[in-house]
């Protein structure tokens, strides 16, 4: 199994004790990877925003929210025959470049957390392209985070993270 | 930030004074809660049965079905359905009450009423079928009484006595398409039944006990409000009065009551009055005994006697951080919880009266009709023997006021544009042909932190008048527009366009009518259908060159005026969508498919300027399909048709 995050990089955390389920930070997602991003209008796009977080139960009445966990060695890299997924080494953030993904659906395959997704009908291509969280490069803190009406979800470091739950 | 938006003065100075206090007010609670949750602003949530909640996913990624396979064409319709539902349910139980008082006027019970409009009572009576001829005026308001409180509960199936004043074309829409509202309660009881799990799924149906249940509170519980309370409380008449915090004085005792009944409202004006009452004021410091009211109890009291107006829905905390308010007396509706925590900080004392709205924190004295004087009284000496509790360090009344002309009723707007020689609609509905009028809007509603706290209102109106639109108003937006100087005489001289203009000087009426609370939306119905059956603007409503607006829209009694509107063939705008939006069947079905039915049909547009573009429009275009003449002068904005 390959060991979620690092240490020092910001990346985004769901506190289980305080996920209601709810689902908003999935429709923040959504809004925030729209052309217009904004609710209403996003519903007339073509074709439709997706998501690119999933909430679920973990266990019996224990929901979590979740997306790429920026693995420390991602098997998706590894995977991608194109070479279009990559890590960067400084960031440690795991991107995709969707102009070169050639729609072989591998990382989605071998993704342990089902992060990957893929949509057609953007860019240029017809192919489904593959897609997956990128921490909204638009804006300081990511919209999933900043929706969380629980405040369940946060952006910091695996450090901050488990010392702020060390019990 | 919400805030940015707020215009008025008076509410920016009381709320930069208690930030630095660290008191919260509406407006951060509102910002607390943002972003809004997608699902309910969509109304793509379900929480009718216990296998959800369920959400319908707008973005096709996730279920498109509920766990019962209700979709979301059916979800936003049942819960916009109960909304309606909700909504009427709130102005009808107000008229009940009122039936109820008139009953026990009539029985001997209620010895501090008495039947203002003498007139109006047998008018009604008329209308409801009762011979008036030999009977006492208590006996007469008994059985008015009797038969308003039969529109609730009956159980056959003709429609509503007030049905018979719309004009006969929106009847025969209503009768063929089922819209006809046969009692109140029955209504609101089927609208609840039809949105049980398991019952109306097809959006269509389901939109036609959204109508039936708002007709029924259009032509049916508003109504009977409306024309009750000028019976009890006499017709309105045009009045000076002042509005905004400012009418709170620094040296009297100031008394706010906030809600929506003028049952004890009245009785408390008539007891500030109270000799005894007013020397114990004295006795205490206070120089008088100062009655202002709140949201629409402001707008009953403004309407029969000028009383202050200390503010809309949104200034009921804004007057208690004044620190000069020794009491606020609060019946039903739009009282938010917020009171009872802004009060906390000053000395104010806040009494709920009504056995159906209690508030945690806040001391209750039941009211009755039986008592009322009594009960007025006794929350009067609480108001003044808290006077020495003012805290003169904490004490900040902004100075903020504006004049204003109140008092229009669908009956004496006949009186005000024709005087006395012609007191009839032929004016109006002569102008409106002629090309000086542009048409007549309808400007009412809630004000709401999410659309401009106000200032929505008064943009709009603006704009409106600007175009030779003649405006009405009702409920908070007049409140807010009466703020900002729009409700004067002199107003229509200085922003209404030429034609208006020319009108309002030539009969002495501001462009801007205030026409009264939120249940006096029915008066608006009964002036389009005057106007109707006066003639020469069109033989039904739906064919009228008006519309209507509610952009700060806030409460479910929106959603069932807005409906009434529409249904009556009205186009209605609101600013920030019904919550519909995640269907796109019901979302264009409003917009555009219902037209064909009752030739009404809803907007949404947030802003203001651009939202009087869309009422001008669909002004010009009923004004060219009943071929009126040209405006006569050049329009401020020309529209395309």
């Amino acid at each position: 199994m390959p060991q979620p995050y690092s240490m020092e990089s910001k990346k985004i955390f769901c506190d289980i004790s305080k996920c209601q389920g709810c689902k908003t930070c999935e429709l923040a997602c959504a809004v925030e990877h729209s052309a217009s991003k904004d609710l209403f209008l996003a519903l007339l796009e073509s074709p439709l925003p997706k998501k690119r977080r999933d909430t679920q139960f973990i266990e019996q009445h224990v929901s979590c929210s979740i997306s790429c966990q920026y693995c420390q060695d991602p098997p998706c890299v590894e995977a991608c025959m194109a070479s279009c997924i990559s890590k960067d080494e400084k960031s440690e953030k795991v991107e995709i470049d969707q102009t070169r993904c050639v729609g072989c659906s591998m990382c989605i395959m071998v993704c342990p957390f089902a992060a990957i997704s893929s949509q057609a009908g953007i860019g240029e291509k017809s192919l489904a392209l593959a897609l997956k969280c990128d921490l909204c490069p638009d804006r300081d803190s990511p919209a999933c985070v900043d929706s969380c009406p629980s405040k369940a979800l946060s952006f910091e470091t695996r450090s901050e993270f488990e010392k702020k739950h060390a019990k | 930030m919400s805030k940015d938006k707020l215009q008025d003065k008076a509410s920016i100075e009381i709320l930069k004074k208690i930030e630095s206090q660290g008191i919260e007010s509406i407006w951060d609670r509102y910002e607390a809660q943002k972003p809004h949750c997608g699902f309910g602003l969509l109304g793509i949530c379900c929480r009718m049965c216990n296998m959800g909640p369920c959400r319908i996913d707008p973005f096709g990624s996730g279920p498109q079905k509920g766990a019962c396979g209700a979709d979301a064409d059916t979800i936003t319709a049942r819960e916009m359905a109960r909304a309606a539902a909700a909504g009427a349910a709130c102005h009808s139980d107000h008229a009940r009450d009122l039936a109820h008082t008139l009953l026990a006027l009539g029985q001997g019970r209620a010895e501090d009423y008495s039947v203002k409009d003498p007139h109006k009572l047998r008018r009604i009576a008329a209308e409801f079928g009762i011979e008036a001829e030999g009977k006492k005026e208590k006996e007469l308001a008994l059985a008015v009484g009797e038969k308003a409180l039969k529109e609730f509960g009956k159980q056959d199936d003709k429609a509503l006595a007030f049905i018979k004043r719309a004009p006969l074309k929106q009847q025969e829409i209503w009768k063929k398409y089922s819209l006809l509202p046969r009692s109140i309660d029955r209504e609101i009881v089927e609208t609840l039944a039809r949105t049980h799990e398991g019952m109306d799924h097809d959006y269509k149906n389901l939109m036609q006990t959204i109508m039936r249940v708002a007709l029924a509170d259009g032509w049916g519980g508003s109504m009977i409000a409306t024309e009750l309370s000028d019976i009890l409380f006499s017709s309105p008449q045009a009045v000076r009065a002042r509005a905004n915090l400012g009418v709170l004085k620094d040296n009297q005792v100031n008394v706010i009551i906030h809600g929506h009944e003028p049952t004890l409202s009245e009785v408390i004006v008539a007891a500030s009055q109270d000799k005894e009452l007013l020397d114990l004021a004295r006795k205490k410091g206070a120089q008088g005994i100062n009655v202002a009211g709140i949201c629409c109890t402001a707008n009953e009291i403004l309407m029969r006697h000028g009383v202050p107006v200390a503010g809309s829905f949104l200034q009921q905390e804004l007057a208690i951080f004044t620190g000069a308010v020794e009491l606020m007396a609060v019946d039903i509706q739009c009282i938010i919880p917020g009171i009872a925590q802004a009060a906390a900080h000053f000395h104010t004392k806040v009494i709920s009266t009504s056995p159906k709205a209690s508030i945690p924190g806040v001391a209750h004295i039941d009211f009755h009709e039986e008592n009322a004087l009594d009960t007025a009284k006794q929350i009067l000496v609480m108001a003044i023997e808290n006077y020495p509790h003012r805290q003169a360090e904490k004490v900040h009344i902004p100075r903020q006021t504006m004049e204003l002309v109140a008092g229009f009723s669908a009956e004496n707007i006949f009186y005000n544009l024709g005087g006395r020689f012609r007191s009839s609609y032929r004016p109006l509905n002569d102008n409106i042909a002629n090309g000086r009028i542009r048409g007549v809007a309808g400007v009412v509603g809630c004000d709401n932190p999410r659309s401009g706290s106000g200032s929505a209102h008064v943009e709009l109106v603006k704009e409106l008048i600007k175009n030779n639109v003649l405006v009405v108003q009702t409920g908070c937006a007049a409140i807010d527009c009466a703020k900002a100087g729009l409700l004067t005489p002199e107003s229509a001289l200085e922003m209404a366009g030429e034609g208006l203009s020319e009108v309002c000087k030539t009969v002495g009426i501001p462009a801007v009518l205030h026409l009264g609370s939120c249940v006096d939306n029915s008066r608006i119905l009964i002036a389009c259908s005057e106007m109707a059956k006066e003639g020469g603007i069109g033989g039904g409503i739906d064919e009228l060159p008006i519309a209507g607006a509610a952009l700060e829209w806030m409460s479910e009694k929106a959603v069932a005026i807005g409906w009434y509107f529409v249904a009556s063939g009205a186009l209605v705008v609101f600013g920030s969508p019904l919550k519909v939006a995640g269907s796109k069947a019901v979302y264009d079905y409003l917009t555009g498919g219902i037209e064909n039915i009752t030739g009404g049909k809803w907007a949404f547009e947030e802003d203001p300027i651009k939202a009087a573009r869309v009422m001008i429009d669909h002004i010009d275009k009923k004004r060219k399909a009943l071929k009126l003449a040209p405006m006569l002068y050049t329009q401020a904005y020309a529209a395309a048709v």
